[in-house]
């Protein structure tokens, strides 16, 4: 029989969902039909293997650090809750978010939170530093096997000295703010979700 | 004329039945029939096996009749009802009323995709630079929000693995199977739902099995006979009336409503056909138009009794299991079956694969490469009636057929394209991908370049270093591009790596 996609997922989950992520009802309903047509092996769970076979996500150079972000520390599966929180930094910033109560906790898709998501798929360890190993590991990713090491480490070198301003030759997630204060995350680091 | 056949089979195997009970109730003298066979009870069921088969005639010629209606024009029309979206406003009503929200396919995406442009193009945006590639390696922060972005975009929705699952509908057509609202929205509905049920499962879909097994038997048992004509002439003449009327016994099998557009463009001997591949009932929609010859892997069972069977009146092209993968055998018997004019045209799906009609995938370029000329067809299903796509990694072949004869029709359109011949200076890739192209914008299909092997296989490394590649390239800077003339800049996926697969594969 056909996914009963609206059916499995009970209303106080919804609501839930919509007060944590910021995502309405349809939007939701939605991504949980895609959530279960990713999982094959039909146990409300994704593995890494659910990811890698989306053939454009294996080709990112960076879709190993992507799926990792969405699975917890130490963990191998993930649900639809969590799902959707990773997704939620994803969401674009509305107006009408920013004038809203400056003592609620911030929302998941702020500028500061989709920077810390980037900042996550650089700083493996999570020690809230990204060091010239890590940061050459990320390049060479990048790159596969078109840059020569030298090449890259001065390249590497070069990007920590310009963004290095205590001097500990590792980029901390001030700096990073810094470094970056002059891109649009808002709209880079934006899907716009369809209602 | 199959009416005419098919009565003459019923009316024959009634005769069977007739004799055996009149042997059984003979008048001899008791010392000719032993004692058993005058007993009354041997006498009683075969009554009955005789009333069946007598009333069993009347059936199909009310059957044929029925179905010979559906196929006039005026009644296509007329069955294509409003009927449809009604059972979805009901729905709408019914929801809210109870103020409950409805779950609605993404029939436009869940998300808003920007027009593709070039990974540079969107990098130097990123970094807000408006000179073009500097010299010297530059690298920023920044870049990596490129591909964060497009992986999650991936993520919540891709191309590719949406193709390989049954296409989801606008409106309900009261088939429980495509449903994602099934909740008792009113008893009007549900009632109409039932009834729907009961007609499908309880008239139709024995009705269509009768007449499914009957066609393949007559396909069996009249290949066989007409292969026993000396006369070559008359024995192709009469295999290919045989073929058409077992094809189309098996059409009305299914109450498939086919409308064929452009037939002056129709295959010719000497020539291979291509067409896009959803399921295996593709093979009898187009065979009940003309003769082909198919090409696939030799099957046993029922399968392989039809194969044997089919050969034997006119020519096909069956591979042993340890033959396909050989290319040149392969390519040398297509070879040499276009270049007899005798033969009919072959029958070949270049995807390789089911795709579930909403996209072409990428043809393997084997077809491709022999050098006649390639009439493309495209065929196009409509779901609202039924669903024809044949999902093998969740329904195996009896469960699929079942399904499809218990919809309540099967609904396409075939469009007979202008023939192609490879041009000068094309290879057998870029020949594939212009005929992949027209019959995906006849369909009204996406054409797309991924391989359908993907449903099963993993997609290959190369296609990740390319990406990488091009990023490097922006790093690096023009140094690098003066000296490679042949970059591909949208890092197309078409492989040379995949071998050629003519078969008819699922």
């Amino acid at each position: 029989m056909g996914s009963r996609a609206s059916t499995l997922l009970r209303e106080e989950e919804i609501e839930e969902i919509k007060k944590e992520t910021g995502f309405s009802h349809s939007q939701i309903t939605r991504l949980y039909s895609r959530f279960t047509s990713l999982d094959k092996g039909e146990n409300g769970t994704l593995s890494r293997e659910d990811f890698q076979r989306i053939p454009e996500l294996a080709i990112n150079p960076l879709g190993d650090r992507i799926i990792n972000a969405f699975f917890p520390e130490g963990e191998d599966q993930v649900n639809f809750r969590g799902f959707m929180r990773t997704l939620a930094h994803f969401r674009p910033i509305e107006d009408n978010e920013k004038s809203r109560n400056p003592t609620a906790s911030e929302p998941l898709n702020s500028r500061t939170n989709k920077l810390l998501f980037a900042f996550r798929l650089y700083d493996l360890d999570r020690d809230d530093k990204i060091s010239r190993d890590e940061l050459l590991q990320v390049l060479r990713m990048m790159v596969g096997v078109n840059i020569s090491d030298e090449q890259l480490g001065s390249i590497a070198d070069r990007t920590i000295q310009e963004a290095d301003t205590n001097g500990d030759s590792s980029i901390s997630f001030n700096e990073f703010i810094k470094v970056l204060e002059k891109v649009d995350v808002e709209q880079k680091m934006s899907i716009r979700f369809l209602h | 004329m199959d009416t005419i056949v098919l009565s003459v089979f019923v009316f024959s195997l009634n005769c069977c039945f007739s004799c055996k009970l009149l042997r059984k109730t003979c008048t001899l003298p008791p010392i000719f029939c032993s004692a058993e066979l005058q007993s009354p009870g041997n006498v009683l069921p075969n009554f009955l096996t005789l009333i069946i088969s007598l009333c069993m005639l009347p059936f199909f010629l009310f059957e044929s009749l029925i179905l010979n209606v559906f196929h006039r024009p005026g009644v296509n029309r007329a069955y294509r009802t409003p009927q449809l979206p009604w059972a979805t406003l009901r729905m709408e009503m019914g929801a809210k009323e109870k103020n409950q929200e409805l779950y609605k396919p993404y029939t436009n995406g869940i998300i808003a995709k920007e027009p593709p442009s070039s990974l540079q193009q969107e990098i130097l945006e990123l970094r807000g630079s408006a000179n073009g590639l500097r010299s010297e390696p530059e690298f920023e922060m920044a870049d990596i929000f490129y591909f964060c972005r497009r992986g999650v975009e991936s993520i919540v929705d891709d191309e590719v693995t949406k193709r390989f699952s049954a296409q989801e509908l606008e409106s309900w057509n009261l088939l429980t199977r495509s449903n994602y609202n099934f909740r008792h929205i009113s008893l009007r509905l549900t009632v109409l739902w039932g009834l729907g049920i009961l007609i499908r499962y309880g008239v139709l879909l024995p009705l269509r099995v009768t007449l499914a097994v009957t066609g393949i038997c007559l396909l069996l048992v009249l290949t066989t006979l007409v292969a026993f004509l000396p006369n070559a002439e008359l024995r192709s003449y009469l295999s290919e009336k045989v073929h058409l009327m077992c094809y189309r016994i098996c059409v009305r099998a299914l109450t498939a409503i086919i409308t064929y557009h452009n037939s002056e463009n129709k295959p010719k001997n000497g020539g291979i056909c291509v067409a896009n591949h959803t399921t295996p009932i593709d093979v009898i929609i187009l065979a009940n138009d003309g003769c082909y010859s198919l090409v696939g892997q030799v099957h046993g069972g029922l399968m392989g009794m039809v194969q044997r069977a089919m050969v034997k009146s006119s020519s096909h092209i069956w591979f042993e299991r340890s033959e396909v993968k050989d290319r040149h055998l392969v390519a040398k018997r297509l070879g040499d079956h276009v270049a007899d004019k005798t033969k009919q045209p072959i029958l070949v799906f270049p995807e390789g694969t089911c795709i579930n009609n909403t996209s072409v995938m990428m043809f393997k370029k084997g077809s491709f490469e022999i050098g006649c000329t390639v009439y493309p067809v495209a065929i196009k299903y409509d779901p609202r009636f039924g669903d024809a796509f044949w999902n093998s990694s969740k329904f195996g072949m009896v469960s699929y057929l079942l399904r499809m004869m218990s919809s309540w029709a099967i609904v396409c359109s075939v469009w007979y394209l202008p023939p192609m011949n490879r041009e000068e200076g094309e290879d057998a890739v870029q020949f594939a991908n212009r005929v992949k192209a027209a019959i995906a914008a006849q369909g009204g299909l996406v054409d797309l370049i991924w391989d359908g092997g993907l449903k099963r296989a993993k997609v290959k490394d190369v296609f990740k270093e390319e990406q990488q590649k091009l990023y490097s390239k922006v790093l690096v800077g023009d140094s690098e591009d003066q000296m490679e003339d042949k970059c591909s800049e949208d890092g197309t996926a078409e492989g040379d790596e995949s071998s050629k697969d003519p078969t008819e594969g699922q």
